[in-house]
């Protein structure tokens, strides 16, 4: 495996993600991010929940390179980078096997090994047997599939979702929080999960962190105590509902 | 990477495969269903009430001393198609003018299609350019009859530069409009994975472009029609072309062949436009739903 996406040249940073004093303010004047600092270590999934606004899809740009911070650090460990977006970004000129060997290709990694890695990715989704559909016939779960196993074949050892699952129906959000559990289980990346459900953040966290409303700044930081493997009956626990009960309370208080 | 799914292939969204069957279905349905009869014959209609209408204006609304302005479509058929000197004359012309309307659609799409990904890759050579495509649009063909016939010759080159000129422009434009409204999450995913500018051209903007530059290419491929015509009109030594044609029967009333070379070279345009629309669904109608809204 190629090592694609490594944070500074300096390669000294720590495995998984570190946020150090992170702000961003843009050009025009608007204050995304005033401070953030937490960090998240390999085996570690952190949700981030927080009103709409408050920088949370900023934060995860800044992470991945694709804007500069204005202020603070952050370090990305060895290994790749997954980036799972909030819409599927599929090409709808490719079948779904082309989209997920599309970041393989884009990497330079050789043909048989692509293919390889793409039809795990699939199986590994469930989306075997849809491998020439084209995007325009998948419903959006399957679409959002697609777009996990996309990032699953570079086998990234840090993991970002921007609200992947927002736009989905409860019932398939839910079937795919099971799944994604299962493939963090699996593959024990360091995760950083961005929500606006506390039952998402709280079902799949280790950790839950509560942004504030613009400038964003972390003013919760929850342990999620339940052991993996985790059913989905934990969703109905005592335990689950009152834990989503003090994480809803903080962000009643980040909106004011 | 473990081969086993995580997950049993079963657990596909609940709606998902039988969503699909349906969905996939109806499609196949819909675009089957669209039966050989539906598409045909109402079009047909139009066709005879457009010939009904023309036999009346010219059976029962013009004198008799004026029908020659507008003669029946029997005396078109036998004056132009069933006389053999006639009608070799105008498929000679129409062959021709149908030459220099592919020539000139081949280089519009080489020249727009090479200027706007130029625009594309740089802000001042859009800015730079622009500005001339829109003039290029504006220039009467008149006021160019002297300079092109001078330079390039009273015959084919010159129609050749006549249909560039015209359909040069919606090229230019749409193609770069296609280029330029890529998904800007398409774009993110290919900044996060160093693709260049050359990948990003040919696997993104490009693609991504295809329903656009087809847009553009169908009201080129019309234009090229009317451009090729229009350049019979004005460079006429060589071979007349169909234009040519139309200007000697305008002029001497030769009014069955005048209609002939107009039904002639409107078959073009639709011709041209058919081919047009058949490679559009061959390259892109696997993947792109034309937004035609609901009916
Ligand atoms: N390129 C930009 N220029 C100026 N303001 C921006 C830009 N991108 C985002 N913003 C603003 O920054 C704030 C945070 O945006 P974002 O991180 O997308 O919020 P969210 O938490 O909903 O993901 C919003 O108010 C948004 O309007
Ligand atoms: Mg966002």
């Amino acid at each position: 495996m190629t090592q694609t996406i490594t944070a500074s040249p300096s390669t000294q940073a720590p495995p998984g993600l570190t946020f150090d004093a992170v702000a961003m303010r843009f050009p025009d004047g608007t204050q995304a991010v005033e401070e953030a600092s937490f960090s998240v270590a390999p085996g570690e999934f952190v949700s981030i929940v927080g009103p709409s606004g408050c920088g949370k899809s900023t934060l995860l740009k800044i992470t991945a390179g694709l804007i500069d911070a204005t202020g603070g650090h952050v370090g990305i460990g060895p290994g790749n980078l997954g980036y799972v977006f909030q819409d599927a970004t599929l090409l709808p000129w490719r079948t779904v096997r082309g989209n997920v060997e599309l970041l393989g290709e884009l990497e330079g990694m050789p043909k048989a090994q692509r293919r390889k890695a793409a039809q795990e990715a699939i199986d590994l989704v469930g989306l075997g047997g849809f491998e020439s559909k084209y995007p325009k016939s998948l419903s959006g779960g399957m679409k959002m599939r697609a777009s996990l196993a996309r990032a699953l074949t570079l086998q990234p050892s840090t993991f970002l979702f921007d609200e992947p699952f927002g736009a989905l129906d409860e019932i398939t959000r839910e079937r795919l929080n099971d799944e994604l559990l299962a493939l963090f289980e699996r593959e024990g990346f360091a995760g950083l999960f961005i929500t606006h459900s506390i039952a998402e953040a709280v079902f799949l966290s280790t950790r839950v962190l509560v942004m504030s409303a613009r400038p964003g700044r972390i003013v919760g930081d929850f342990e999620v105590p339940f052991a993996y493997p985790r059913k989905p009956e934990l969703r109905f626990e005592p335990a689950f509902a009152e834990l989503s009960g003090r994480v809803s309370e903080c962000l009643r208080g980040a909106f004011a | 990477m473990p081969s086993t799914p995580a997950v049993p292939a079963s657990d596909v969204d609940v709606a998902a495969p039988t969503a699909m069957g349906g969905a996939g279905g109806r499609i196949a349905l819909r675009e089957r269903g669209t039966s050989f009869a539906a598409l045909v014959i109402p079009p047909l209609l139009v066709f005879l009430v457009v010939i009904g209408a023309w036999i009346l204006v010219s059976q029962v609304i013009l004198a008799e001393s004026k029908r020659f302005l507008l003669p029946p479509p029997w005396a078109v058929v036998n004056v132009a198609f069933l006389d053999g000197h006639n009608r070799a004359e105008l498929f000679t012309s129409l062959w021709l003018t149908t030459k220099a309307a592919m020539v000139g659609l081949f280089l519009s799409i080489v020249i727009g299609m090479g200027t706007a990904i130029a625009m594309s890759q740089a802000k001042w050579v859009e800015r730079s350019l622009y500005p001339y495509a829109v003039v290029l649009q504006t220039i009467p063909v008149l006021a160019l009859v002297p300079l092109v016939g001078f330079t390039l010759g009273y015959n084919f080159s010159s129609r050749v530069f006549v249909v560039v000129l015209i359909a040069l422009f919606p090229v230019i434009t749409n193609t770069l409009f296609g280029l330029l409204s890529v998904d800007q999450g398409h774009h993110d995913l290919f900044s996060l994975h160093k693709g260049g500018r050359i990948t990003r051209l040919v696997k993104l903007q490009l693609p991504a472009a295809m329903p656009a530059i087809f847009t553009g290419l169908r009201i080129a491929a019309g234009a090229s029609v009317i451009g090729a015509v229009v350049g019979d009109f004005f460079f006429q030594q060589g071979t007349p072309g169909i234009g040519t044609l139309m200007n000697t029967y305008a002029s001497e009333l030769e009014s069955e062949r005048l209609y002939a070379a107009v039904i002639l070279s409107s078959s073009l345009g639709i011709a041209v436009f058919l081919a047009v629309t058949w490679l559009e669904r061959r390259v892109v109608g696997r993947w792109h739903t034309a937004t035609r809204g609901t009916r």
